[in-house]
């Protein structure tokens, strides 16, 4: 399976999911905070005014079985469902499914090969037309026949989809998504039991759409969905807007709570600079960018009650290349590994406030997560530390040397904003001082992230982030190092390191497996799978970024949702 | 005896000598010269100021590096400790040489040496790159404005084309091209983020700037009497270039040495403010400013002072310019005058 997110959008917001449990400690400076585990009542006189959102982009289409940003993934919370959805509430409760326009959460079969749903009565999209079930099994097609990004990774497991991959424009799901009108039950089968389609039928790329949407990328024209508010317009050059729905009856607070604002309207166009400023001066209301370095002291101190700092269940790493020189060898690997300082990494990005050092490749907190850490000083894959304390340049300088590769040129690929432009900087100077020729090659946000998964470009070591799709270890480990996300000559090629190796991979499907009967047997074996990854250093992880959002004075009743961030409609601005 | 008045002694001073003088007298040469003197022997300092006195490597990242001020020991980027305790921000001018005078950018080097090494890479590409745009210039405007025919037609429409570009965005194109993948031309190999693509792409661009004028006044002087009487006389063509074209074209061309120098600089600047020009982790006022840019709000000085060095550099240039052109031309100095 395999996933890619615009970089725009990882590198700018740093949306998506911490912990599912434990770790994720959030701090928020914002007073408007919400209570956590549940949303308000709907207050009736906090309702109205335009919410003014700005980024410096748009993230491109619109369509909502194709695009995969982070930064429009949050407004869909709002404008679409699915059969299933992440539970719309403050704090760690946000991983939890809930029924969304299915009545109920899905009758699983013994084998767990087959998912049985009622769909609700009475919803309607938002140009009036009622919701059906052939709605349901129209939208399963158009992920197959819009190529969405996920169809192969996320949907794949439904019987039928096989084919649907192979001529996506006939794409037929008979089978696979079998619909009753007459009683609006929907079937959904499996080729074989998959402990996370709840959480694959809960993201956008699985929302319920007309069955009459086009069968082709909709672009900037908007598709009618059943969400509190529905898109009226979108420019990506200039602005989204969105409007209430004037068909949306509140159905399950949870899945779809109503929302505040009466119009959310999305600027782009705006530096990151000129972002902050809008804010101090009340002409936004919140900012996508990530805050510059430079304004965050000054933020932190003045503005201390607008913001809020969120841990996430992300990482920012560097996939090195294990097919090329110099690190298809272990030991130049394991070098960067050693002489990387996750300090200077996190204060780059922003101070121990906002990230911290990481060493593993399954964040803390994460589902399948164990504390270890080889490359510390004092520590090796025989005898790892705890946590990450600090680089060993010596053992680093005799690693390169002993894997011969001492003097050879590295090229340092990033994109060129400027905290990962910084990052590439001090990764460079790294590589440098470990004995290798390195150069920095930044490259436009825009192209960076396909860029760097191409092996026909030929990138020796890049600096990338992965935020989680759902709370599975599956969503890193597997995804993004298993042998079938590994695609040469492709800009899909999400394992960007390369990385094979036949026995792990084995491990990792057994895991996924496992999974479906025994979750905490799953996760214990994805933590020594972990190790057992890391031991290899197909990549270096460096830190656990956090998320902060700088909101107006003139925002309330502000809510983090754990898998979506900020939940946008439940903004007061009244 | 004779009541007759003595004859007007005639002066017979060369050109070459009446310019020398001009020149010493004008107030302008020693300003600018002086300027830089100064600051070509301040960047020329710069191994010795980061080797003696700053004691760091202004090459190599120094994030958790620290330094010590009135005896304490302190992080050269610091967190903040007020508010929510988020960012991090360099250290600023301590004022104290040898401590961060300058205060460190954003990966913990020290500001002050990396302006001095910056400022060697800013003067070198400027002077090396000025002076390829007169050599190669000089070199076609004579041979076109000479040859006339077909060679004039060849390389007048090869400046035309090199000129209908602007040159800034002429520059920034050669230069993303040439720094992802190098320059490679039979023996000539330029590494991609060598110092010597900046030299070359800056030099190229502004080649008919001089080319053509240098043209025209070969030209024009083709048509002198001197010049026919040499041909007439058999001369060769390499004689009569060499001992009559070039000695009347030196004065224009020593005229555009500190302009084509000033403005190779600051087109060096401004690839480098754009990541396209001197190329990490070597420094060029121009790259400083880019890093100064994102601690414009905490740490202006970053930016400011690389900024004012080529304000004072670029000024000096044309101030030397603007006298060695009164120097040599006379009669432009009083077209101005009137």
């Amino acid at each position: 399976m395999r996933r890619s997110k615009s970089v725009a959008a990882l590198l700018s917001l740093a949306f998506i999911l911490s912990a599912c449990s434990s770790g994720a400690e959030d701090e928020a400076g914002s007073g408007a905070q919400a209570q956590e585990g549940a949303l308000a009542a709907y207050d009736e006189s906090k309702a109205g005014g335009t919410l003014r959102l700005v980024a410096k982009g748009a993230a491109g289409t619109l369509d909502p079985h194709i695009n995969y940003t982070l930064q429009f993934w949050q407004l869909y919370q709002a404008t679409y469902d699915g059969l299933l959805a992440f539970r719309k509430v403050d704090g760690p409760k946000s991983f939890e499914i809930v029924p969304d326009l299915a009545e109920a959460l899905p009758e699983v079969s013994a084998d767990g090969k087959t998912l049985t749903f009622t769909l609700r009565s009475g919803i309607k999209f938002s140009d009036g037309r009622d919701v059906t079930v052939a709605d349901v099994k129209a939208s399963f097609e158009r992920i197959f026949k819009v190529s969405s990004p996920t169809a192969g990774g996320f949907y794949n497991g439904i019987v039928g989809a096989d084919k649907c991959l192979a001529t996506p424009a006939t794409c037929n799901l008979d089978k696979g998504v079998v619909v009753d009108a007459a009683t609006n039950k929907i079937v959904i089968n499996l080729t074989g039991a998959d402990a996370t389609i709840k959480y694959k039928l809960a993201l956008p790329h699985a929302v319920v759409l007309p069955a009459d949407a086009p069968s082709k990328d909709a672009g900037s024209d908007p598709i009618p969905g059943t969400g509190a508010y529905a898109f009226a317009s979108y420019d990506p050059n200039n602005e989204l807007k969105m409007v209430r729905n004037t068909h949306f009856v509140e159905w399950n607070r949870e899945a779809q709570p109503a929302g505040y604002p009466d119009e959310i309207v999305y600027s782009f166009g705006l530096t990151a600079e000129a972002q902050v400023n809008a804010i101090k001066n009340d002409q936004a209301d919140w900012m996508l960018d990530p805050i510059p370095a430079d304004r965050l002291s000054e933020l932190g101190t003045e503005n201390a009650d607008q913001i809020n700092v969120h841990t996430l269940t992300a990482m920012w790493y560097l996939p090195m290349n294990n097919n090329i020189a110099p690190f298809n060898n272990v030991k130049a690997r394991q070098a960067v590994n050693y002489a990387l300082d996750r300090n200077a990494m996190v204060k780059i990005f922003g101070g121990e406030q906002l990230a911290s050092p990481a060493c593993t490749f399954l964040p803390p907190g994460f589902p399948g997560h164990a504390d270890f850490c080889q490359y510390t000083k004092g520590a090796d894959t025989a005898s790892p530390a705890k946590e990450w304390v600090e680089p060993d340049l010596e053992k680093a300088k005799a690693l390169v040397k002993e894997s011969g590769t001492l003097g050879q040129k590295v090229g340092v690929v990033v994109s060129d904003d400027e905290v990962n432009k910084q990052m590439g900087e001090y990764v460079q100077s790294v590589l440098n001082q470990i004995g290798y020729k390195a150069t920095l090659k930044p490259i436009s946000s825009n192209i960076q992230f396909t860029y760097i998964q191409n092996t026909n470009n030929k990138v020796q070591i890049s600096l990338s982030q992965w935020y989680q799709d759902f709370p599975a270890a599956m969503d890193f480990s597997y995804i993004l190092l298993g042998c079938e996300s590994f695609t040469p000559g492709s800009d899909s090629s999400i394992n960007m390191a390369g990385y094979c190796n036949k026995d792990i991979n084995k491990r990792m499907i057994a895991a996924m497996d496992l999974a479906v009967t025994d979750e905490a047997a799953a996760n214990k074996e994805w933590g020594v799978i972990d190790k057992d990854i890391m031991d290899e250093a197909p990549v270096a992880v460096a830190f656990t970024p956090k998320q902060v959002d700088f909101l107006s004075k003139r925002v309330k009743n502000y809510n983090f949702s754990k898998q979506f961030y900020m939940l946008v409609s439940q903004l007061q601005v009244k | 005896m004779t009541d007759r008045e003595p004859a007007v002694q005639v002066l017979s001073e060369s050109p070459g000598r009446i310019a020398r003088e001009t020149l010493a007298h004008d107030r302008r040469t020693w300003i600018a010269s002086a300027l830089l003197l100064f600051i070509v022997v301040l960047t020329l300092s710069a191994p010795l100021y980061a080797t003696y006195v700053s004691k760091t490597d202004p090459f190599v990242s120094s994030i958790n590096g620290t330094t010590v001020i009135d005896g304490q020991e302190v992080s050269v980027l610091q967190q903040s400790t007020e508010g929510l305790r988020i960012g991090v921000n360099p250290i600023g001018p301590t004022w104290r040489i040898g401590s961060y005078a300058l205060g460190a950018d954003n990966q913990g080097r020290d500001v002050a040496a990396r302006l001095l090494y910056g400022g060697t890479n800013t003067l070198l590409i400027g002077f090396t790159a000025g002076f390829l745009t007169i050599t190669i210039g000089t070199l076609l405007g004579v041979i076109a404005g000479y040859s006339g025919k077909f060679v004039d037609s060849f390389i007048s429409r090869i400046l035309d084309v090199i000129w209908a570009f602007p040159v800034y965005l002429l520059s920034i194109s050669l230069s993303v091209v040439l720094l992802t993948s190098g320059f490679k031309w039979g023996p000539i190999s330029l590494e991609a983020g060598s110092l010597y693509l900046p030299i070359f792409i800056i030099g190229l661009v502004y080649v008919p700037y001089v080319a053509r004028p240098i043209r025209g006044q070969v030209i024009a002087l083709r048509e002198r009497e001197f010049v026919k009487a040499a041909i007439g006389s058999g001369a060769k063509s390499s004689q009569i270039i060499f001992r009559e074209i070039l000695p009347n074209v030196i004065p224009s061309v020593i005229v555009f040495i500190p302009m084509m120098v000033a403005l190779a600089m600051l087109t060096e600047s401004a690839l480098s403010f754009l990541s396209i020009g001197v190329q990490p982790p070597d420094a060029s006022w121009g790259t400083i400013i880019k890093d100064g840019l994102g601690l414009l709000y905490t740490r202006p000085l970053v930016a400011l002072l690389p900024g004012l060095l080529i304000v004072i550099t670029a000024v000096s240039l044309n101030l030397l310019g603007d006298a060695v052109r009164d120097a040599l031309d006379p009669k432009a100095r009083m077209r101005g005058a009137v």
